[in-house]
């Protein structure tokens, strides 16, 4: 219960630290950036949008920067947004709900299928300890995840689209073709090979070490000896014996480590015009679109935090120690 | 003289080191030629780096062994040229990181108490907001931003994970006998850190330094490629900014985007597998088994099955 209460702190602190970030950078920023900005839209959009950004910001000079920051977060806590300077018509929120199943589609079904076959290899590795496999392994996967996300990106469109003409280049889906039901799954699933292919690829590496690493700790322990003693099968004492306490770290880990496939998968997702969350957050900065883009990176860090809360939690459920003290 | 023996043994050591494990081997070979290819870069460019003085877009030839790009730059030279940018980068950054990651976790595990709270909590909070949509953010206000801006964002936003490692590190020896001996002889703090506490944690600092030079350099490649970055230097990343704006795979000049990646992807494998070597040294579990162990612990396993 303790446990549960510490972790519900550290939510709420992780999420008042990001808010504040997001509030303090366009204010912190040297040579006045949100004064620019305004200068730049002034003529080009219209004056409720202006004095929107100009609440956004918090200049304009009738307000101190302790209410513009008690405003912020009535606005965020009410999801106003505003809207986008870009398509004055559309809201920042509408947006990022068309782009948001993208992304979670995408990256959220790589990643757990990458923590699932990183896992169970890494505890193959550290099994077979010494062996061709383990020596192999981890050392080639040290070097692939050293690649740079966006370009093993441009490699597999170079090779797999241009040169085989395997896959489709770019786009997450074909919008010209008009499919619809089954003939539409399939036309996003095709779309979204490459692209997990190459978050798959780069962030499987992290798994397998990790398991790896905890696995051979793991089967030095008391229990595993006195398993095999009692002449268990090997696949039993691998499975149930230190598979499972091998697990609770990369659990944690898991968490941690979904910042980083984030961090990827915003290049990955720009490199094959992927309509995520990443594309968008790059098209706004690249439109100027600066409520859209502070937005953007609210939600990927709120999506993130929660993530780690709930892994939290299930390492809680799963390892009685947490729960103890 | 006693420091050139001092210096002398710790030659020997490291020469040790690298004859048993290959991966640090091959890593410190890596760098190595890159730190020397970023020191000297003029040695390595047959061409003006800067030059469009050539034929643009023709593939592999005896003059231009990768090719010119659309603009007709040797990409070669280019390659040499921006390797000084991105080792720099990862080196500033990294070192940067360190100094932090070493004074933050340190200080919290020795001074304990609510210091070591405060300062674990900001840790926490720095590591579980993801860095990069942070660094895209910041960089769009700052616009083109310098090698130095980048720098300074890629250390704020990169040191917390070394930070809590040391901690743990250091908060597992703080209470061994000769650090409470060298406390009870009232040495100085400072003496206590530098001389009895920093030297064991050697092996994780360097391990550390690898792992936030490897991050400092693919952020930064990403940044530049994206276009955040001032793209008019020379840099790997800022290579591949240009091959993609110009459909380089399209335009049939492959080797323009294939080889700054490379570059990058050698660099980080460096990086990446020095990090790991280093991990073994301090996780002697880790280590590789000798063949003679294996044997050992086949014929244990077949005695217990038997």
């Amino acid at each position: 219960m303790r446990y549960l209460v510490r972790r519900i702190g550290f939510l709420l602190v992780a999420l008042w630290a990001a808010l504040t970030v997001n509030f303090l950078i366009p204010r912190l920023m040297p040579g006045n950036p949100a004064e620019a900005i305004i200068a730049q839209f002034k003529g080009h959009i219209n004056p409720s949008a202006l004095k929107a950004i100009e609440v956004e910001l918090g200049i304009g000079g009738h307000q101190n920067l302790f209410a513009s920051y008690l405003q912020y977060f009535g606005n965020t806590f009410r999801g106003h947004f505003g809207n986008s300077t870009e398509s004055i018509t559309t809201s920042v929120s509408h947006l990022i709900a068309q782009a948001l199943p993208w992304t979670l589609g995408l990256v959220g079904v790589t990643t757990i299928f990458g923590f699932i076959l990183g896992t169970g290899l890494g505890a193959i590795a550290a099994w077979k300890r010494g062996r061709f496999f383990d020596n192999v392994l981890p050392t080639v996967f040290v070097v692939i995840s050293a690649f740079p996300y966006f370009w093993v990106g441009l490699i597999s469109i170079w090779f797999f689209s241009l040169t085989l003409n395997w896959f489709p280049t770019l786009g997450g889906s074909n919008a010209t073709a008009g499919f619809t039901g089954w003939a539409l799954v399939g036309d996003i699933l095709v779309h979204s090979v490459l692209p997990a292919f190459t978050i798959l690829i780069t962030s499987i590496g992290g798994w397998i070490l990790t398991m790896r690493n905890n696995m051979i700790t793991v089967v030095a322990e008391d229990y595993v000896k006195m398993a095999r003693a009692k002449g268990l099968r090997p696949r039993r004492i691998l499975m149930q014996y230190a598979g499972r306490n091998a697990l609770l770290p990369n659990l944690t880990g898991f968490a941690m480590s979904l910042g980083f496939v984030i961090s990827g998968a915003i290049l990955v997702e720009y490199v094959f015009n992927y309509p995520g969350v990443g594309f968008l957050l790059l098209q706004a900065v690249s439109s100027n679109d600066y409520p859209l883009m502070q937005a953007l990176f609210l939600l990927i860090t709120v999506a993130v935090l929660l993530a780690i809360f709930v892994s939290d939690i299930a390492t809680a459920l799963l390892d009685p120690r947490t729960r103890g003290n | 003289m006693r420091l050139l023996h001092q210096s002398r043994h710790f030659l020997a050591e490291a020469w040790k080191f690298l004859r048993r494990d290959k991966k640090a081997l091959v890593g410190s070979i890596i760098l190595l030629i890159l730190l020397v290819i970023s020191a000297f870069p003029s040695w390595f460019t047959p061409d003006d780096p800067t030059a469009y003085a050539y034929t643009p877009g023709i593939g592999l030839s005896w003059a231009h062994p990768l090719g010119t790009t659309s603009f007709g730059q040797d990409v070669f030279s280019q390659l040499m040229a921006g390797t000084r940018q991105s080792v720099m980068i990862a080196m500033v950054v990294g070192f940067f990181c360190t100094i932090l990651s070493v004074v933050i976790g340190i200080s919290a595990a020795y001074l304990g108490g609510i210091v070591d709270d405060v300062l674990s909590l900001f840790t926490d909070v720095v590591l579980v907001i993801p860095t990069f949509p942070l660094v895209i953010v910041i960089a769009a206000y700052l616009k083109s931003a310098s090698f130095w801006t980048v720098a300074f964002v890629l250390v704020i936003t990169g040191w917390s994970y070394g930070a809590r490692q040391l901690r743990v590190q250091a908060l597992s020896l703080r209470n061994r006998d000769y650090l409470l001996a060298a406390r009870a002889r009232g040495e100085s703090s400072l003496y206590v850190i530098f001389v009895e506490l920093l030297p064991p944690m050697t092996s994780l600092i360097v391990a550390n330094f690898l792992g936030a030079a490897l991050y400092a350099i693919i952020a930064a490649s990403g940044l530049q490629f994206v276009g955040l970055a001032n793209v008019n230097t020379e840099a790997w990343g800022t290579m591949l900014y240009w091959a993609q704006n110009n459909e380089a795979f399209s335009a049939g000049l492959p080797l323009w985007a294939l080889a700054p990646g490379i570059m990058i992807a050698i660099f980080g494998s460096a990086l990446a597998l020095l990090n790991y070597a280093f991990d073994e040294v301090s996780n002697p579990a880790l280590r590789p088994v000798r063949s003679s162990e294996r044997k050992l612990h086949k014929s244990r396993r077949s005695e217990v099955a038997a």
